[in-house]
């Protein structure tokens, strides 16, 4: 695997999603692989929701599904969504993260485990600190990571304490981490 | 030739020598979810590293069995899911009433939470007498915990609420018996249940089923040993019988799609087809 952008989000996360992927340009080459702490029951309304605002397809994860680049995909609720070396999803129903399942540490955590070549993992909006030891196996495996302007989240525990641990590149308001993963997502166009 | 990284060596040695020594094969389980497991119970044993645990499951049988009950138990609840119960009522039930006697085995039943759910589930539509469940796990400890048909009291309310949720319409707690800290299942709802050992991984078909219940199993298992136990489960499935997998799961990626068809895309439920192979 060449690039790939792993975004995690809690409390407020339906709008940041929102501005985030209907800014997203149309032909970026990489899988984006998001959790957003959700219900059990809550279905596929979000996944289906963001699909009709981006230009790119967004769809909910499901088991043994394959990662392809230009598509999103959704972490389901009550699942941890994992990435296999083999490039397709696996879920599991372990035990909570951060009082979390799906948990942005098990996805940061798996991706960072697998090494592709580059990664990006983005924190956004979120009243508890998931997503922190995530953000540190990515770095650690050499990825970079991003925090949303807590400032501008709706909620800024979550990307502050990001920040807090020394983890975070940038630290970015939403249009601007838009613009960054398609800057981002530029350098696997060619040879593709 | 290329080299491999330690820890991924280290892993496949510990799977290897858990098949050779105790039987038991992780080897085609689902690699990221079964490392978090693993590693998990390196944390809770304070060991560094795959060697280290290699070594100490196989002198000591005790951390074994510790190990086997960390890398089998899922938690789940009665009527986990409460929807997929709704729409097995709307769409399966009403075919199940047609047929004079049924056969069901929940595979992978764990603690037997859902295998009871159902047993309620057929009660209240007047089919438990004419029903027998089989539910099966490879984990022994699970099973008599399942046999016990024992919870604890603290768990009542959940499974209650799910169970409304379910658009159950009963009095919950008229189920069970209560004592001290305990809720045991009415025995009306246990006498047409029996729980035996099975290993999806290694073990063979499982009689002529209506019904199969496999949720939040296969997640567990990679691509290769999803067809196989799909294949099992095909083959356990009398004609026209019923799929039930967890929400988060699918039959499309796997070589049986072509011999089921989809009853509840939402809630995966799965029909087999008369093309399917018996």
């Amino acid at each position: 695997m060449h690039g790939i952008v792993v975004i995690g989000v809690s409390a407020g996360g339906l709008r940041a999603l929102e501005m985030i992927c209907s800014a997203l340009e149309p032909d970026l080459r990489i899988p984006i692989l998001i959790v957003q702490h959700t219900s059990p029951n809550s279905g596929s309304y979000m996944a289906e929701h963001l699909d009709e605002l981006a230009k790119l397809s967004v769809v909910m994860a499901e088991d043994k599904m394959k990662v392809d680049p230009g598509v999103i995909y959704i972490a389901p609720g009550g699942y941890h969504m994992f990435l296999e070396s083999d490039e397709h999803i696996c879920l599991s129903i372990d035990e909570r993260v951060c009082y979390a399942r799906p948990s942005i540490d098990v996805l940061f955590e798996s991706v960072a485990d697998i090494l592709p070549e580059s990664m990006l993992g983005i924190v956004l909006t979120g009243a508890n600190s998931d997503g922190t030891n995530g953000a540190r196996a990515i770095k650690a495996v050499g990825g970079r990571i991003v925090a949303q302007d807590p400032a501008t989240a709706d909620s800024a525990v979550m990307p502050l304490s990001v920040i807090e641990a020394g983890l975070a590149d940038e630290v970015l308001a939403l249009p601007e981490i838009a613009q960054l993963i398609n800057q981002y997502a530029k350098q696997f166009r060619e040879g593709l | 030739m290329s080299l491999e990284s330690t820890e991924s060596v280290e892993l496949d040695l510990l799977l290897e020598s858990i098949l050779r020594v105790y039987g038991y094969d992780f080897r085609h389980y689902a690699r990221s979810s079964l490392k978090r497991r693993i590693k998990s119970f390196l944390e809770k044993k304070c060991v560094r590293n795959y060697s280290e645990l290699q070594a100490i499951l196989l002198h000591d049988r005790e951390s074994f069995s510790q190990f086997l009950l960390e890398m089998s138990i899922t938690v789940t609840d009665m009527f986990r899911d409460p929807l997929f119960y709704q729409s097995f009522r709307q769409l399966v039930v009403p075919v199940l009433k047609t047929y004079p006697y049924l056969k069901i085995w929940h595979a992978g039943c764990a603690t037997g939470e859902e295998v009871y759910s159902l047993a309620i589930l057929l009660h209240e539509e007047g089919m438990l007498e004419r029903s027998t469940i089989y539910g099966t796990d490879f984990n022994a400890t699970a099973l008599s915990k399942a046999k016990s048909a024992i919870y604890g009291i603290d768990r009542l309310s959940n499974f209650a609420s799910n169970y409304l949720q379910f658009g159950g319409e009963a009095n919950f707690s008229d189920y069970f018996i209560t004592k001290y800290q305990s809720a045991k299942v009415q025995n009306f709802l246990t006498k047409n249940v029996t729980f035996a050992s099975h290993n999806l991984v290694t073990d063979n078909v499982f009689g002529e089923m209506n019904v199969i219940f496999c949720r939040n199993v296969l997640i567990y298992f990679n691509a290769e040993l999803q067809n196989r136990v799909l294949d099992l489960f095909c083959d356990s499935l009398c004609q026209l019988g019923y799929l039930c997998l967890g929400a988060g799961e699918t039959i499309n990626y796997s070589t049986q799609s072509r011999n089921f068809e989809t009853v509840s895309k939402e809630y995966k439920i799965y029909r087999k087809t008369s093309m399917g192979s018996s």
